[in-house]
């Protein structure tokens, strides 16, 4: 099954054959990262650099790790301690640092958009990891890679997506790829974060967390981002937490072996207590294992391999 | 592009054989059994690994383990390749470390392959030694490589194909020498 493509930018336009190969591809990389020597020499001799122009801990060491155990090199560029500071243009940033001959760029950026855009004019492979509230195609991946691992299908399964879906890369993806997948999709959240125009994908919208929950077999939490509060888009923290939290009580509601996910930074006891964010039922720690297998997957099918013309 | 059937060089009945005998060479050479283990090479060296572990336990009764290695990652035609090789599973679920390996194929042509599994394996550890079992040995060897076990020399043109089948997969047991035919 070949995979050709240029480019990961996002989930929407990606098809269900190709999302598979990642998937298929990411479980032979799993092992790797249980050895003694956690090293593969596959791409040896290519330079990536992470351009991330927002703050990230998972993704981008993720990312970093992944690139490195497939024997990658791979530089971390910063924005806080970059040209950018000082009013470089971001298509300029990104052709100088090509010029160093990168073979992958890694990027993200709080606008929608920037990788596709920067895909228009440099000659890497570019990859989104995370573009503002559009897409953030690795974690969607690392997600449907976590809960096939646990269920070993996504189709026919009841998801469960509560929060702040209006502002989140993350419920795109997720969204994008498990309809894709034939997953049954719900979403809760307060109105003003709950995009009416997600039912025309066929997404069920609630607003009423124990209602939704019954039956659901995996059930992803969002962070809530306290940083748009000041929006006033829903009226206090503290009822949010009464109403959206999601609590043991709550999760009883839930099938009897139902997941827990959260793509992280999690606020322990707002959207998710602490005691079920440790508990068993929690795959968060999971989901970041299985992040570095899912990006080397990714890395290894855009950068492997004889250069190609692509359409994308 | 087609391909013509020029010979069909061995048959279930001599792949045993042949197989018999490599299995009497590997007890033979190998005093102490309790160190061995079989690592096939994906796809065919699993089968054939499968069969001359379950050959030394009816001769020996000891069970060898069988692990699979997938090469792909370590291919130095990589970036030559047309399509995009698919990468599958590597299962060794024992300790290479201090282990005799034996290391199985179904057929060994420039030696390229083998290189590659010899780097993944001692990526895994540093075994006590590495033997190669090899069904067809074919030449035009690339690299200096030659294997301790072999089921039949076959002296081929490089432009000839050898393809093993193997009943676990291929339905039947046979060595078939084939030539491509330009259709155009």
């Amino acid at each position: 099954m070949p995979f050709d493509h240029k480019h990961l930018l996002g989930i929407e336009f990606l098809p269900k054959k190709d999302i598979l190969t990642i998937l298929d591809t990411a479980e032979s990389f799993v092992e790797i990262s249980t050895r003694e020597v956690k090293k593969v020499p596959i791409l040896r001799g290519k330079t990536i650099i992470n351009l991330f122009f927002e703050p990230s801990t998972r993704t981008r060491s993720s990312f970093e790790l992944a690139a490195k155990r497939l024997s990658a090199d791979i530089i971390n560029f910063n924005r806080q301690f970059s040209s950018v500071v000082k009013g470089e243009t971001l298509k300029d940033t990104v052709l100088n640092l090509e010029s160093m001959q990168s073979d992958a760029l890694i990027i993200r950026h709080n606008c929608p958009g920037v990788p596709h855009y920067i895909s228009t004019f440099c000659r890497s492979h570019v990859i989104n990891a995370g573009d503002g509230a559009h897409e953030h195609p690795t974690q969607a991946l690392l997600d449907a890679f976590t809960i096939r691992q646990q269920k070993k299908k996504l189709e026919g399964l009841k998801i469960l997506i509560v929060g702040d879906i209006l502002h989140s890369r993350v419920a795109r993806s997720n969204i994008f790829l498990l309809s894709k997948m034939g997953a049954e999709i719900a979403c809760v959240g307060p109105p003003a974060l709950l995009p009416e125009e997600f039912k025309e994908f066929g997404i069920a919208c609630d607003y009423d967390l124990d209602r939704a929950i019954q039956g659901a077999d995996v059930i992803m939490m969002l962070r809530i981002q306290s940083e748009r509060q000041q929006k006033n888009l829903f009226p206090s923290l503290r009822e949010y937490k009464d109403i959206f939290s999601l609590t043991p009580k709550r999760f009883r509601r839930a099938k009897r072996n139902a997941i827990i996910m959260h793509p992280g930074p999690i606020n322990r006891g707002v959207e998710i207590s602490a005691d079920l964010a440790d508990s068993a039922k929690s795959v968060i720690l999971r989901q970041v294992e299985n992040g570095i297998a899912v990006r080397m997957a990714v890395l290894y099918l855009l950068l492997g391999g004889k250069e190609r013309e692509t359409t994308d | 592009m087609a391909e013509k059937i020029k010979a069909r060089v061995m048959d279930a009945r001599k792949i045993k054989r042949a197989l018999h005998r490599m299995a009497t060479e590997i007890i033979e050479r190998n005093r102490d059994l309790s160190s061995l283990v079989i690592v096939g090479i994906r796809t065919r060296g699993i089968y054939l690994g499968k069969r001359v572990s379950s050959m030394i336990k009816e001769l020996e009764n000891i069970k060898i383990p069988v692990g699979v290695l997938d090469i792909t990652l370590y291919r130095d035609d990589f970036s030559e390749l047309e399509a995009q090789h698919m990468v599958k599973k590597t299962e060794i679920d024992f300790s290479v470390v201090d282990k005799d390996i034996l290391l199985v194929d179904d057929v060994l042509f420039t030696g390229r392959t083998i290189r590659a599994a010899m780097d993944s394996l001692i990526d895994l550890g540093r075994p006590k030694s590495i033997q190669l079992f090899i069904l067809i040995d074919r030449g035009h060897r690339e690299l200096p490589i030659r294997a301790d076990y072999v089921g039949k020399f076959l002296p081929t043109s490089k432009r000839e194909i050898v393809q093993v089948h193997l009943k676990e997969i291929d339905e039947t047991d046979e060595v078939l020498i084939t030539e491509p035919v330009d259709t155009t």
